[in-house]
């Protein structure tokens, strides 16, 4: 004899939808209701929805986090660095300050090149014309090198448009392009001198159009401030990385705004981020003392260049022409220039005397500037190098 | 990370020897000397190079973790230089912002000691002497303070208070650095609001609590944290789907790839390979620049065109040698649009539905003079677009252009007797 127990079925009109159906009490916020089957079965898929909590979607996304990481590693079949044993070191350089350029009043925050590869604008000053501000944090060069973009703690990017007569006042001709709610970190045109992408502590980057100021797109996934941005190389290309305070660097479709890629292995904030000259990967370089690089088709960090001895943050990186060399700019006063595919440091440059704000390296790869809280910029170049010496059978 | 430095400096097992030395007159208490720091640096951090060490020794002092015992300026040098350690309490992970009032407190404290070797330095006396007039009415506070201060220390071993004096002076030689040092204690402003003490509340090194003590203003940057909603969580959720249906490759070929591109390149780098004739910033000789602006390409400048389509699309030089070549083919219109794309998007908004049409009308259109040659499918969502007419409207066919001006016409120029002869030409000049 098997017990059974009895459903009561009471027909009647559902709460919900009216019709005559068998039905079932639901209860709803402690308010008794009678529903039919096929509603009680909407309500429910929908109250699982609302009771998705907070915590079940976020060990959704820990357990794809986990799956994605085992993907990724099935294909890490070799280290950079092992593979890149077959090439020939580097040696020694001999690399020597050419120039420095004094004569700021303030710290030097940033930097950046003309495309005539001999103009060097920076916060603060132009290297012609003086411009009005201390609190500049990002400056950009237009492609044609008749203007300049800068910003800071005003929120805002204003284009400057150049002029060599000294007795024109470069304040009275700027325009402001684009608005943020925080403080402006870094700046960019893109192939012309009529659309400027900005990244800003208020944890967006942005397009804007310069003649009208209108935003183009903006970008938003970042959790904390973004610190820098660099566009990518390639002629066809429509997508730029950033780096920020929450330790991601994020890799961006400027036509629709969404992400398309992400890294996530810093230890703490990403000061800057700049692409390796084919625009395959990206060098980062973060206050955890280390810098990395990381490929877009391997979507994963392939190289760290880190030491023991360095403990300070690195502030700016930068690649040379080819790419085989990393410029790094720490806030131990130091430049630590890496050879990117065997992972070691090929030479340390002194000189500065406080931290190394900004690092770039000119458009045609001949030198590299080097910008400083000590209100000074020094351009080097490469005096020497001493190759490896084969060591030959016959003696 | 500074922390660890100076806690594996402290530890008695494979640390630093610390001891008391003999002087002519008084024992000097807990030293270490220069080249002792500078030792354990290198074996206990893998440093080659001394400098290094003594670099990294001195920003570790200049920080305010040790300090010269008899010098106001914290640097550090690979001699018998003694050398002490800061007391955590005046470590600068403390967050010390400490006030004038409290400076007054020191450098009053230090005249009313009797002892020669604890006079103010110049610098020292000057600040004193600004501190008075700043804080006339609040002197008679700050003195009593002072006053207070030497009476504790009064009362502490002799040996003790040497260093603990020594350690306060150092504490004050970051936050009051003499004139001409580098203030380690300066922030990057952009950081500043994370720091762990972000509402500034001014902690006093002398205990102090003023009845009168302004709240500095709070700069109004920090903003509240954003918190992660659902929808947040959500739309992680989608990405991560699809990066993991997202076809990637292995490590062994990235790293070939990434090899492949410096070696090509090695040679067009100033900063690895010399330039020729010379590079002008080592020289002053700006040739390599003339050079450059000429219409005569060099013959490593016309190879480089060989390496990807990009690289002669980049070059203006080349744009032209190649569009000559095309317009010898009667097909010059592909590069023409490649172009006319590539200067659409460049245009300022209000310009560019002109633009659209335009290009629409030259290249596009039935009956167009130069019209490109679109496979139906592109024509189709091209011509939709258009009705739209935003800077993307020629994505889809630009692309397929490109395509094909690559896989064709690209690979033909770099057959072509044209590009063959400037190639060798220079080549030739180089043999005679």
């Amino acid at each position: 004899m098997c017990d059974q127990t009895f459903l009561v079925n009471v027909f009647g009109s559902c709460d919900k939808c009216f019709k005559q159906r068998a039905l079932r009490p639901v209860f709803k916020k402690s308010q008794q209701l009678s529903y039919c089957s096929t509603c009680t079965e909407i309500m429910a898929t929908e109250g699982l929805h609302e009771n998705e909590t907070l915590a079940s979607l976020k060990s959704e996304a820990e357990s794809l986090k986990g799956k994605l990481e085992e993907e990724r590693a099935k294909l890490h079949d070799v280290e950079l660095h092992q593979v890149a044993e077959r090439v020939e070191a580097l040696g020694q350089f001999v690399m020597k300050t050419r120039r420095t350029l004094k004569g700021h009043g303030n710290k030097v925050l940033c930097m950046d090149w003309c495309k005539d590869k001999r103009r060097i604008v920076s916060s603060s000053q132009e290297h012609a014309v003086t411009m009005p501000c201390t609190w500049v944090m990002a400056c950009a060069y237009a492609p044609s090198g008749c203007a300049i973009a800068c910003g800071g703690l005003d929120n805002k990017c204003s284009v400057y448009p150049l002029t060599f007569d000294k007795n024109e006042n470069m304040a009275a001709k700027k325009k402001s392009v684009a608005m943020h709610t925080n403080y402006l970190s870094a700046c960019s045109f893109t192939n012309s001198d009529m659309q400027i992408l900005t990244a800003s502590g208020d944890g967006t980057c942005a397009l804007w159009d310069v003649e009208s100021g209108q935003l183009l797109q903006s970008f938003h996934g970042h959790g904390a401030d973004v610190l820098c941005l660099d566009l990518a190389p390639s002629e066809t290309g429509n997508t730029f990385v950033s780096g920020g305070c929450d330790k991601k660097a994020m890799v961006w479709d400027m036509r629709s705004g969404q992400c398309v890629q992400a890294f996530e292995t810093h230890e703490s904030d990403i000061n800057s981020v700049r692409y390796y000259p084919s625009g395959d990967a990206f060098a980062s370089g973060s206050d955890d003392a280390t810098c990395r690089l990381y490929d877009l088709r391997a979507d994963r960090e392939v190289a760290i260049y880190s030491k023991e001895s360095i403990i300070f943050g690195a502030s700016s990186v930068d690649f040379s022409l080819s790419g085989r060399l990393l410029f790094a700019g720490y806030n131990d006063y130091t430049i630590n220039v890496w050879d990117v595919l065997k992972g070691s440091r090929v030479s340390i440059l002194f000189g500065h005397e406080n931290r190394v704000s900004t690092l770039r390296v000119s458009p045609d790869g001949t030198a590299f500037c080097s910008g400083s809280w000590d209100h000074t910029l020094r351009v080097r170049g490469m005096v020497f190098r001493f190759p490896v010496c084969e060591r030959r059978e016959d003696g | 990370i500074e922390d660890i430095i100076t806690k594996m400096q402290d530890d008695k097992t494979g640390g630093v020897p610390i001891r008391t030395v003999k002087s002519f007159l008084s024992k000097i208490p807990s030293v270490v000397t220069g080249t002792d720091i500078v030792q354990w640096l290198m074996k206990n951090l893998s440093i080659e190079d001394p400098v290094e060490a003594i670099h990294l020794g001195s920003l570790i002092a200049a920080q305010g973790y040790i300090f010269p015992i008899s010098d106001h300026v914290l640097t550090m040098k690979d001699d018998g230089t003694f050398y002490r350690f800061q007391a955590p309490y005046f470590w600068p992970s403390n967050c010390w912002e400490p006030e004038n009032t409290d400076y007054a407190i020191y450098l009053c404290k230090r005249t009313m000691q009797n002892k020669a070797r604890l006079e103010l330095a110049d610098y020292e006396a000057e600040n004193l002497a600004r501190l008075q007039r700043a804080f006339a009415r609040k002197w008679e506070f700050i003195f009593m303070q002072a006053e207070a201060q030497v009476k504790i220390d009064r009362k502490k071993d002799k040996t003790e208070r040497k260093i603990l004096d020594s350690q306060e002076r150092a504490f004050w030689d970051v936050h009051r650095p003499v004139p001409g040092c580098v203030n380690t204690t300066e922030m990057d402003i952009r950081k500043c609001r994370r720091l762990k003490n972000p509402q500034k509340v001014k902690k006093s090194v002398y205990g102090v609590t003023e009845e009168s003590q302004a709240q500095s203003p709070v700069h109004v940057l920090s903003q509240p944290i954003r918190k992660t909603t659902k929808e947040d969580i959500r739309k992680q959720i989608t990405f991560l789907n699809a990066q993991i249906d997202r076809h990637c490759l292995k490590m062994s070929k990235v790293a070939e790839s990434l090899i492949a591109y410096t070696e090509q390149y090695v040679e067009y780098d100033p900063l690895i390979t010399p330039a020729e004739p010379s590079n002008p910033w080592i020289s002053d000789d700006v040739a390599l620049w003339d050079i450059e602006m000429s219409k005569e390409p060099s013959q490593q400048r016309v190879k480089r065109w060989g390496f990807s389509f990009d690289e002669i699309l980049k070059d203006q030089v080349g744009r032209d040698q190649f569009l000559r070549f095309l317009e010898s083919e009667f097909s010059s219109e592909n590069l023409r649009f490649w172009l006319a794309v590539q200067d659409l998007k460049k245009q300022p908004l209000q310009d560019v539905a002109k633009r659209v049409e335009e290009i629409w009308q030259e290249f596009l259109a039935p009956g167009a003079p130069s019209a490109i040659n679109l496979d139906s499918h592109s024509y189709e969502i091209t011509s939709q677009n258009v009705k739209d007419g935003g800077r993307y409207t020629f994505e889809d066919a630009q692309e397929h252009i490109y395509k094909l001006m690559k896989s064709d016409s690209y690979a033909r120029f770099l057959r072509s007797n044209a590009y063959q002869d400037l190639l060798l030409a220079k080549k030739k000049v180089w043999l005679l």
